[in-house]
């Protein structure tokens, strides 16, 4: 702490990034000063960019600057006795949400990458050399560079009703580099900084509530919200007094230094590779940031992350990232070629046509977040009354975890019913069914229902591999047919595919968007084309890979040849996760439909009959590929086939993808790539470094090679 | 059968007051919240409170909307994080709206019905300017039922002057200037900021704290006094300088009956002996304290010589001075608002009384010579409210 760590900074560096800041939410730092009980004035930072709490503050250029011009301000007036310590605070609700992400995406060049990592530290760097005590008062959201903000300043306090805290930059492709990385382990421990720089965001960018991250020792005081800011500046006081003492109980000492930080630092990097391979670059940027946080001193500490931080923001990943987190954020909430939301029908009482797992997991889902009546049924009264249990079982186990209270348990049994007389489908204004995969099955009891309900009652199919057209297509009133296809497990996936098809009406398409809104899900709208998006595109992965084992390419080679991609598993994996049985039939369904461009696999099925794919340990994780299976596959390869080595799968792979996208944007599957993208993401879980898969094929040049363009104009890559 | 207790002040605090207005320090402060940390300055200062141990929450508001409305006892109760078994309502008297909170919530206790209330007021004048809203009845005016003058505060004030010729526009200047002085006086000997609960502010500027009264004129002359405007007269009397300005601001009490007090170990500040409440022409309402202190007296079986204390509220000076005049009281009797009054600090009407009180229980502290004291103060629409209380460290020695 002897030397300062802003030292190596001086203002007149950032001339590039400055020259950026032209349509920037400035957040403005206003100063007051506050007086104190034992005596003298505290000058209270207030960062607000005069926007309400749904425009959170973040730092751009211009904020930052104006934040380290108060700093050198407040640090004069430190010096000549007129304050005894600084506290900054936010507007109601939030700190500041970090940095303002609209203009780190449109950075123009690796200089100016590092200049924003720069002048980062520049700016917050000040808060820990003021000459007097710095105090963050984390009045609500901080995220990002909302937390280093509280990191850089001497002490903390922290609203017990603030929204959320996270480092969450990992999860964006990039690393908190201003002065997160070192900060945050000096301050809680390596265990605690690892759970929150890396573990957090890489579980679908989970923050902190503040009890956790006061346990963690991210602040000093956790205060409650009525009297926050009243009783902070008073703990503040009782600082500068000497009458509270801070206890930092996680801080590291000489032997966590000597003997646990590297070892945490290495079981870190075994569970990432395991879990995520090597692909994405962040995670590992972190971890050496993190590890070099033991023995370094703070201005190592900040040089390094600047280092780390311009690499990052300089490459294709990041802008990936940026890119699939404002599908997610933005388009998600805005879906393409939605009608007007005032066309929507009331759903007041909804059917579930089934009573099996997936029926039942709907019915559950209808029940919770639409709480209107549900009513369920199959084809006695045995299935039914199975349903039923299961599905009053998951109420119960929603009330035993707290979830749920025992009124909101009473109600939702109230709502639920079940039938074998689809006549008590009559109230229904919206019909699900999950019944066999067939189609005749499927067009039978839509008809036997569309006796009882009303002509406007909307008909939803979950199916996945059928015409919906067809479907609907015995019906009186086919217009009032919409595919809603969901993803396992139904609670937790994000996506619908809400299939819109030629006979679909304005209405009913309003209506399944509006529910799937209410369900909490998010809905892209596809045309009634085999796989829609999600089966399309893994059915090519998942074809292509049981092709190529089937001609002799070992499976190693296949897991190989698209490792680059950065996919959350391997194809075999995944082939175990759907299912052997299901994956055997998506294959056939494409190749069905489009049989010179998918494979189907006799070999999968024959797997699927045996039951056999992977090896598991005990656990249940992959061990490799059961020698069985290797047999069978075997049996299925043609006397003169020639295995693919990594190279011609690799190529096979992507130019495939491409083509096979920009033969799904031609025929007008959904409204543009980005809607591919966001089905992945969301119904797939492909990583946002791959930004889904377009930008990823755009950058290996796959779309070029088979279609002479890119997906994005320009593409979304780096600038080196 | 209820058991009947005596009805003992615990404790009060306040805010600090702040001019109303856009220029005013609370302009960016919601009124409820003003009252709610009130509240939980006085809950934290009485730690051996089981906080369910409150019985009622009665809070006072003149104009109750938006912000200042919705059962602002009920709504203040939660905010302040008393459990959701204490029950709370809202009282409006206009400017006794605080001491009514007082009167009302005590006479509970001393029936039995409760053991422990929390009792206060609030207004943000700046945010609710007084009559705001209100829709009068036409028959008031149609029938002659009070004059046009009723209304108007600054007129009621004027028809004191025309009333009483003694009381001139020179004396209430000079009554406004002391109570400048006299508060300037306190707050430099410390007195004032002990009972004040800092509040967090949000201006455009980022945030402050208020933790003084922000309307004080310590500098006040004489000769400055007398070329203030007459705003509700031409060549009238009553201008800013004698009169309480626009304010904001919220204070509370806790209070008990005695015997919970020894059960809780909660202090005594005050003792209540009696109340009382009278009716005067709306058109000069000042004059209102002057029976309800006949009565309140009357009801203690005192008389106006054994206050040894009293903090009556400064609406206008000449409203003062007229019940100082009908008791034969001097101008400036050192018991009389020993530490100036609302001209100075000023009068956000409905919290104004439990203000009084607070400072008569400091008084009451300092001074063990003093038996009895009087809190008293004129309302709106002709009405006075008058409260005694009985030093509980009175020695009977001389001062």
């Amino acid at each position: 702490m002897a030397t300062s760590a802003t030292a190596q900074y001086s203002p007149d560096q950032f001339a590039e990034l400055r020259a950026l800041s032209d349509d920037e939410v400035v957040t403005h730092s206003y100063v007051r000063d506050v007086p104190l009980p034992s005596g003298g004035m505290l000058a209270l930072v207030t960062l607000d960019n005069g926007r309400d709490h749904t425009r959170p503050s973040t730092l751009g250029p211009a904020g930052l600057m104006e934040l380290a011009e108060v700093l050198d301000a407040q640090k004069a007036r430190a010096a000549a006795g007129e304050i005894r310590a600084l506290a900054i605070t936010g507007k109601p609700f939030i700190l500041a949400a970090g940095a303002d992400l609209s203009k780190v995406g449109d950075i123009p060049s690796y200089e100016a990458g590092l200049q924003m990592a720069q002048m980062g530290h520049y700016a917050l760097g000040k808060l820990g050399e003021l000459g007097v005590p710095s105090f963050c008062f984390i009045n609500g959201l901080a995220l990002g560079g909302g937390v280093e903000i509280a990191l850089n300043c001497d002490y903390r306090t922290l609203d017990s009703s603030a929204a959320a805290l996270a480092l969450p930059e990992v999860f964006l492709g990039i690393i908190p580099g201003w002065g997160g990385a070192w900060l945050l382990p000096n301050l809680i421990g390596i265990e605690n900084a690892l759970k929150v720089v890396v573990e957090n965001p890489l579980k679908n960018n989970r923050t902190l509530k503040p009890a956790e991250a006061f346990e963690l020792g991210m602040a000093d005081a956790l205060i409650a919200p009525a009297n926050f800011l009243e009783d902070s500046l008073r703990w503040a006081d009782g600082v500068l007094a000497g009458t509270v003492k801070v206890k930092r109980p996680n801080e590291p000492g000489k032997l966590e230094r000597a003997v646990k930080w590297d070892v945490a630092i290495g079981i870190a990097r075994k569970t990432l590779e395991k879990r995520l391979g090597k692909v994405a670059k962040s995670p590992y940027a972190a971890l050496e940031l993190l590890a070099a946080a033991k023995n370094t001193t703070k201005a190592e500490g900040f040089a390094a992350e600047d280092k780390a931080l311009a690499d990052l923001v300089a490459g294709d990943q990041f802008r990936a990232s940026i890119y699939a987190f404002n599908l997610v954020q933005k388009r998600a909430k805005k879906p393409a070629g939605a009608p007007d939301k005032a066309l929507a029908k009331k759903v007041t009482k909804v059917g579930v046509l089934g009573a099996g797992l997936m029926a039942s997991q709907f019915a559950l889902l209808f029940l919770r977040r639409l709480q209107v009546p549900v009513v369920i049924t199959d084809l006695d009264q045995a299935r039914v009354d199975k349903g039923l249990d299961y599905i009053r079982g998951e109420i119960a186990e929603l009330e035993k975890k707290g979830r749920i209270d025992s009124d909101e348990a009473n109600r939702l049994n109230a709502l639920l019913s079940g039938t074998t007389d689809k006549a008590d489908f009559a109230e229904c204004d919206w019909v699900i069914e999950a019944v066999f995969e067939e189609l005749s099955i499927k067009q039978d009891v839509f008809a036997e229902v569309e006796q009882y309900i009303s002509p406007e009652a909307v008909l939803a199919t979950n199916t996945s591999s059928l015409s919906v057209e067809q479907i609907g297509a015995k019906l009186k009133n086919p217009e009032r047919v919409v595919g809603f296809h969901f993803f396992n497990p139904v609670a937790v996936m994000p996506l619908i595919e809400v299939v819109n098809t030629p006979a679909t009406d304005e209405a009913t398409l309003a209506t399944a968007m509006a529910t799937a809104q209410a369900l909490r899900k998010n809905a892209v709208i596809t045309a009634d084309t085999p796989g829609f998006v999600v089966n399309r595109i893994l059915a090519k992965v998942l074809g292509e890979a049981m092709h190529a084992v089937e001609i002799g390419t070992p499976f190693e080679t296949v897991v190989d040849a698209q490792r680059h991609f950065g996919l959350p598993m391997d194809p075999f994996v995944l082939l175990d996760l759907v299912g052997l049985k299901v994956g055997a039939h998506v294959l056939d369904t494409h190749h069905a439909a489009f049989p010179d461009r998918f494979f189907e696999s006799k070999a999968l099925h024959e797997l699927a009959e045996a039951n056999v794919l992977l090896e598991k340990d005990g656990k249940g994780h992959s061990k490799g590929i059961d020698k069985r299976a290797i047999a069978i596959v075997e049996k299925h390869r043609p006397a003169d086939a020639r295995p693919y080595t990594v190279e011609q799968l690799t190529a096979r792979l992507e130019d495939g993808l491409a083509d096979e996208i920009h033969r799904m944007l031609a025929d007008g599957v959904v409204a543009a790539a980005e809607d591919i993208d966001l089905c992945m993401i969301l119904g797939a879980g492909w990583p946002f470094q791959m930004g889904g898969v377009t930008p990823f094929l755009d950058r290996v040049g796959a779309s070029e090679r088979t279609f002479g363009d890119t997906f994005h104009h320009p593409p979304i890559r780096g600038v080196r | 059968m209820a058991e009947r207790s005596e009805v003992v002040f615990v404790d009060g605090v306040r805010t600090p007051f702040g001019r109303a207005g856009e220029k005013g320090m609370y302009w960016g402060t919601r009124a409820d919240d003003l009252i709610v940390k009130a509240m939980i300055g006085l809950l934290e200062r009485n730690p051996s409170l089981p906080k369910e141990r409150v019985d009622d929450v009665a809070i006072a508001a003149t104009t109750q909307q938006g912000d200042q409305g919705l059962t602002l006892g009920r709504t203040a109760a939660i905010l302040a994080g008393l459990p959701l078994s204490v029950p709370g309502y809202a009282i409006d008297r206009m400017c006794a709206g605080a001491m009514t909170s007082v009167t009302t919530t005590a006479g509970g206790i001393a029936f039995g019905a409760y053991d422990v209330a929390i009792a206060g007021g609030v207004e943000h004048m700046g945010r609710h300017p007084m009559g705001f809203g209100a829709d009068p009845n036409p028959r008031f005016l149609a029938e002659k039922l009070v004059s046009g003058d009723a209304l108007n505060m600054g007129l009621t004030a004027e028809r004191l002057h025309d009333r009483f010729a003694a009381l001139t526009k020179e004396r209430a200047d000079r009554f406004g200037m002391r109570s400048q002085q006299k508060v300037a006086a306190a707050y430099a000997a410390g007195k004032i900021q002990p009972d004040l609960v800092p509040v967090a502010l949000r201006s455009e500027s980022g945030y402050g704290l208020a933790t003084t009264d922000d309307g004080l004129r310590p500098e006040t002359t004489m000769e400055g006094l007398a070329g203030l405007k007459t705003p509700f007269r031409p060549h009238g009397r009553v201008t800013a300088g004698n009169a309480s300005p626009l304010t904001d601001g919220a204070t509370v009490s806790l209070l008990a009956s005695a015997e919970a007090a020894k059960e809780l170990g909660l202090t005594t500040k005050m003792r209540l002996v009696s109340f009382a409440y009278a009716g005067v022409a709306p058109e000069v309402m000042g004059i209102g304290p002057i029976p309800s202190t006949e009565k309140a007296l009357k009801k203690a079986g005192l008389t106006i010589d054994d206050i040894g204390a009293f903090e009556l509220n400064e609406a206008f000076a000449v409203q003062v001075l007229s019940l100082l005049d009908h008791f034969g009281i001097d101008d400036d009797d050192p018991r009389v608002n020993p530490w100036g009054g609302a001209i100075a600090v000023g009068h956000p009407l409905a919290s104004s009384g439990v203000r009084l009180m607070i400072q008569l229980a400091r008084q009451f502290e300092e001074r063990p010579d003093v038996r009895y004291g009087l809190t008293a103060m004129c309302v709106g629409l002709g009405q006075g409210g008058s409260v005694i209380w009985e030093n509980p460290h009175y020695t009977g020695k001389k001062a």
